[in-house]
């Protein structure tokens, strides 16, 4: 690689065209080196530089009065009150978890964990939303595993408690998985940790592992499509190690505690070069490296694989003059690397110094300011096939074979190697509440957190599909009692070069905006990955939604198990909307119609409604319409709390299965009376049963046992798994 | 009672126990870095769950090597309390302070959901709130909880009656489907013979507030808490 001469050629190699590259050679005024090349490459990057997506992501809602710090610090910051702030944001690990599931999925989450907790944050949960290919596919189960072991390897090791995620199985993953990570994190609101370098000649130092030759030009490599051979690019996937993450959370949090800090960022993609570039880049200032004091890990690395390296659990630090004695003796203390390895300087440019050379000397600005920005062609997405018949509903028949399907299945197998109860804080684990319940230690005070999104809806639609995802992910934090604050979206996406799938993205992104705006649910962070695509097949767009609420009184949530006499009130009108629902696709293979439309003002109606009588104590379990209907929501709530029920109603396959949205089933001890309340503040209602008994009995006069229901919804995972 | 939290690189329950104890006795605990080796005031210590050092050699086999196990052992031999959990009894049985071996879990799978355990016996400072036979919930949080010794050792266990907590079904049955880490004897939990050393995998810690799902785990931290009264003296 070193010996290769620097030209456009070699830069075609490193991803850049022959534009961008024309302008690197305007920006130098000469021709780059290789470690020059592979700076501005990988800045270049679609991953690091969002060059297709930025002009859209501007259009984002990302102001509220609660929002601290929105886009463009390494996570985002909302006052959760109490003189506190939650700090969160959720990040693809698309690519490199198809190469090698276990390393891609594991430094997934460590990535995450050091975005928030760079910002001053103890990390108090993790949460995955996770898409796999077909189950039938025999690549599938390994993924499936090597996935589901990384992400319990890293996250139970450095003991932060993985609450919550979801999980959708589907042929268009086949040859792209997508492993979306979110950390959410706890600091006090005025000690939030920034990014931006300042302090002409302030020290720069670098702690936690030595770098070594691994995740060489892994950006670019998450900036392309793979071919046949993604086999071969598994060098580049990094490989994690929780135990020294660990260490580095516990010795940054002593070093913020004192005043040592300046700015902080960890290193990423694409490693000390976007570190040390953004830092520089934010603060306005320069920056010299000298790369002879950077630790490594193996002999003989040469600056451009230094620069390039994405060696994990490492951070870079700009110090306060004199501090450095304070910082090393912390960093001995927890036994890692600590290691001055440069400064500040006031000529704006990164000059990288490595055995007596210098290997690099680029103006910051530039690099900055001339990044490609494109506004790609779109072209709107076709209108979905009609909807076939509708078949006639068997509701038990039905519910049995929706509740056993994959994406509808029992997920137990999955957070059953997960540790959710480390930190002693956990009020809700996984599958006991629409959104993880975690407490703030040493206060009374909640936070409510969810992931959520219908591919299928945003294939279908991509704008009611992405504003669907938003307003299920504010309806999941409104199900437990809490008042939802904000999202984090992992925009997972094809190739952007493509027009149809540049406008799926910007019609999400309108989506995203639209549901943002009238719930009140700003973006305060995300993530883009673009080029999701195998063989030239793009995946479905799939644009995560991590949300965030909060519970004034953690004694005060709901969870969604129904105890035996109870009454379960539907909340919304009846359901009717069968396009693109899982009871059409997995019982007449229809995979047809319009996803359910989004009526933010009745979202927000029925929504307030549910959180006001759960606050007033009410409401004893609340689950929400989503996935399969109003059946499906029913028997969820049945299982968890172990009783039976009595429904009553009509008999059709548009009321029980339709994915209509703004619906709640809440369970209460008096319907009738919520009933009346509803009428009262315009909220439709309608009694649908009451609990109690050992089956559920269908207003088709069909009983099914709670012993049938729960071995069908437990069938799916250890069938494919264990098997 | 004072008491005292070891920590080791990579233990990551210490906060959890922390508060178990806290609400127990009303005192915060002293958190003792393991390069610490005056542990001389203590009357309990704790080593905690986590992965100290990784688990990349075998589970407790580093920690078990550290300098503050050398005080422990001192303290055990006064007859000092000395609880581990989780990675804790892994540590303790790598430093024989216990006997056995935590081994991976039969099903080769990290497992993370509750258990129940049956308290096998209440005449220790750890049981004494309980009653015998009651059958207790616990999280379990571990991929390597299956506890292995051999015959003669397990005879010698269940003869002097150092079992304390065995995996079982709510009613209280040790089934094999009730052991799901493959435990020899269904084994969760074990005293040395002057019962001041407890070894356990399951997270009492974890449940001693209704708002985390239960209390089941509040009575052990409540026992050895007034076991060691507040203002007793190291034994």
């Amino acid at each position: 690689m070193t010996n290769k001469p620097v030209n456009q050629a070699l830069a075609a190699e490193f991803g850049l065209n022959a534009e961008e590259y024309a302008r690197v050679l305007d920006i130098m005024g000469r021709a780059p080196t290789l470690t020059e090349l592979g700076i501005f490459s990988v800045m270049w990057s679609e991953h690091c530089s969002y060059k297709s997506s930025r002009v859209w992501l501007r259009t984002l809602p990302t102001r509220a009065p609660w929002v601290i710090h929105g886009p463009g610090e390494n996570a985002g910051v909302v006052a959760i009150g109490e003189g506190l702030a939650a700090i969160f944001k959720m990040e693809s690990h698309n690519h490199p978890s198809f190469i090698e599931p276990y390393q891609g999925a594991a430094t997934g989450v460590g990535g995450i964990l050091r975005d928030v907790f760079t910002m001053g944050a103890r990390p108090v949960a993790n949460l995955n939303a996770l898409r796999f290919g077909d189950p039938k596919n025999p690549v599938t189960r390994r993924i499936v595993d090597g996935v589901v072991r990384g992400i319990g390897g890293y996250g139970n090791c450095v003991g932060v408690p993985t609450v919550g995620g979801e999980i959708n199985f589907h042929p268009a993953y086949d040859g792209n998985p997508l492993v979306n990570a979110m950390t959410v994190g706890i600091a006090p609101a005025d000690r939030i940790f920034l990014s931006a370098a300042a302090g002409i000649g302030n020290p720069v130092v670098y702690v936690g592992s030595k770098t070594g030759r691994d995740g060489i030009h892994g950006a670019t490599m998450a900036s392309a499509e793979f071919g046949a051979d993604a086999e071969s690019k598994r060098p580049t996937v990094q490989v994690g190690d929780p135990f020294v993450e660990k260490l580095l959370i516990e010795a940054c949090l002593e070093l913020m505690a004192t005043d040592a800090i300046v700015a902080i960022q960890d290193m990423g993609a694409a490693g000390l070069t976007s570190s040390s570039v953004e830092m520089a880049g934010k603060g306005g200032v320069g920056i010299e490296l000298d790369l002879d004091q950077v630790p490594q890990r193996e002999t003989g690395m040469s600056a451009y694989e230094m620069m390039l390296s994405e060696s994990q659990e490492r951070m870079l630090i700009v110090l306060r003059p004199g501090a450095e004695g304070t910082a090393r003796a912390i960093f001995e203390k927890w036994e890692l690397d600590f290691a001055v390895i440069g400064h500040l300087t006031d000529t704006g440019r990164i000059v990288v110094r490595h055995q007596g050379s210098v290997e690099a000397e680029i103006p910051l600005a530039p690099l900055a300011d001339q990044a490609p920005l494109y506004h790609r062609p779109t072209a709107p997405s076709p209108a979905p096939g009609p909807l076939g018949a509708i078949p006639a509903a068997r509701l038990g028949e039905d519910l049995v074979k929706l509740i056993g399907c994959p994406d509808l299945a029992s997920r137990a197998w999955v957070w059953d190697q997960y540790d959710s109860t480390v930190g002693g804080q956990t009020v809700k684990r996984p599958g006991a509440a629409d959104a993880a319940i975690v407490k703030v230690d040493g206060h009374r005070l909640a936070l409510a957190l969810t992931t959520d999104c219908t591919p299928r809806y945003v294939a279908a639609d991509p704008e009611a599909g992405a504003a669907q995802a938003v307003a299920e992910a504010w309806r999941n934090i409104t199900a437990t009692g809490a008042r939802p604050l904000a999202i984090t979206d992992n925009m997972n996406f094809g190739n952007p070069e493509k027009p149809l799938v540049m406008g799926q993205f910007a019609a999400a992104v309108a989506g995203i905006a639209r549901a943002c705006t009238a719930l009140d649910f700003p973006v305060v962070s995300g993530n883009v990955s673009l080029y999701n695509e195998t063989a030239g097949s793009p995946i479905l767009p799939t644009p995560a939604i991590g949300g965030l609420g909060v519970l004034e009184d953690a004694a005060r949530a709901v969870g969604l198990a129904a105890a035996p006499g109870q009454d379960l009130v539907l909340v919304g009108a009846d359901p009717s909307h069968l396009g693109q629902s899982l009871w059409l696709r997995e019982g007449a293979g229809q995979e047809a119609g319009a996803p359910p439309p989004v009526d933010l003002a009745a979202e927000r109606r029925h929504g307030d409604f549910v959180r006001a009588r759960i606050a007033s104590g009410e409401v004893r379990a609340c689950h929400d319409v989503s996935d399969g209907g109003l059946l499906v929501a029913v028997a969820e709530m049945l299982m968890a709390g172990n009783t039976g029920a009595v429904l009553a109603g009509p008999t059709d396959g548009g009321f029980w299965f339709g994915e209509d949205q703004a619906r709640y089933v809440v369970a209460v001890a008096d319907g009738a009376a919520l009933v009346a309340a509803a009428t009262g503040a315009g909220v439709p209602t309608r009694l649908v049963g009451r609990t109690g008994g050992e089956g559920l009995t269908l207003p088709d006069g069909a009983t099914i046992s709670l012993a049938t229901l729960r071995s069908a919804h437990e069938r799916f995972f250890p069938a494919l798994m264990e098997t | 009672m004072k008491a005292g939290i070891v920590v080791f690189p990579g233990i990551n329950r210490e906060r959890d126990i922390a508060i178990a104890l806290e609400r127990a006795s009303g005192r915060k605990p002293r958190m003792i870095w393991h390069r610490e080796t005056d542990l001389q005031s203590l009357d309990l210590i704790v080593i905690p769950g986590g992965f100290s050092y990784g688990d990349y050699l075998r589970c407790g086999a580093m920690a078990a090597q550290s300098p503050v196990m050398e005080s422990i052992r001192a303290h055990a031999a006064r007859g000092g309390h000395v609880l581990g959990v989780c990675n804790g009894f892994q540590i303790l049985a790598e430093a024989q302070l216990l006997p056995g071996a935590l081994l991976r879990n039969a099903s080769l799978r990290f497992l993370s959901m509750d258990c129940h355990l049956r308290v096998e016996r209440t005449d220790t400072d750890f049981t004494a709130h309980y009653q015998r036979g009651q059958v207790i919930r616990a999280p379990l949080a571990h991929g390597d909880g299956n506890y292995f010794a051999d015959d003669a050792t397990l005879d010698r266990l269940e003869g002097e009656g150092l079992v304390a907590f065995r995996y079982v079904e709510p009613d209280g049955a040790a089934t094999a489907k009730a052991n799901r880490n493959g435990s020899a004897r269904n084994i969760a939990g074990i005293l040395s013979p002057n019962r001041r050393i407890m070894g356990l995998m399951p997270h009492p810690e974890d449940l001693v507030d209704p708002l985390m799902g239960g209390t089941d785990g509040a009575p052990l931290f409540e026992g050895i808490s007034a076991a060691l009264g507040s203002d007793r003296p190291a034994a």
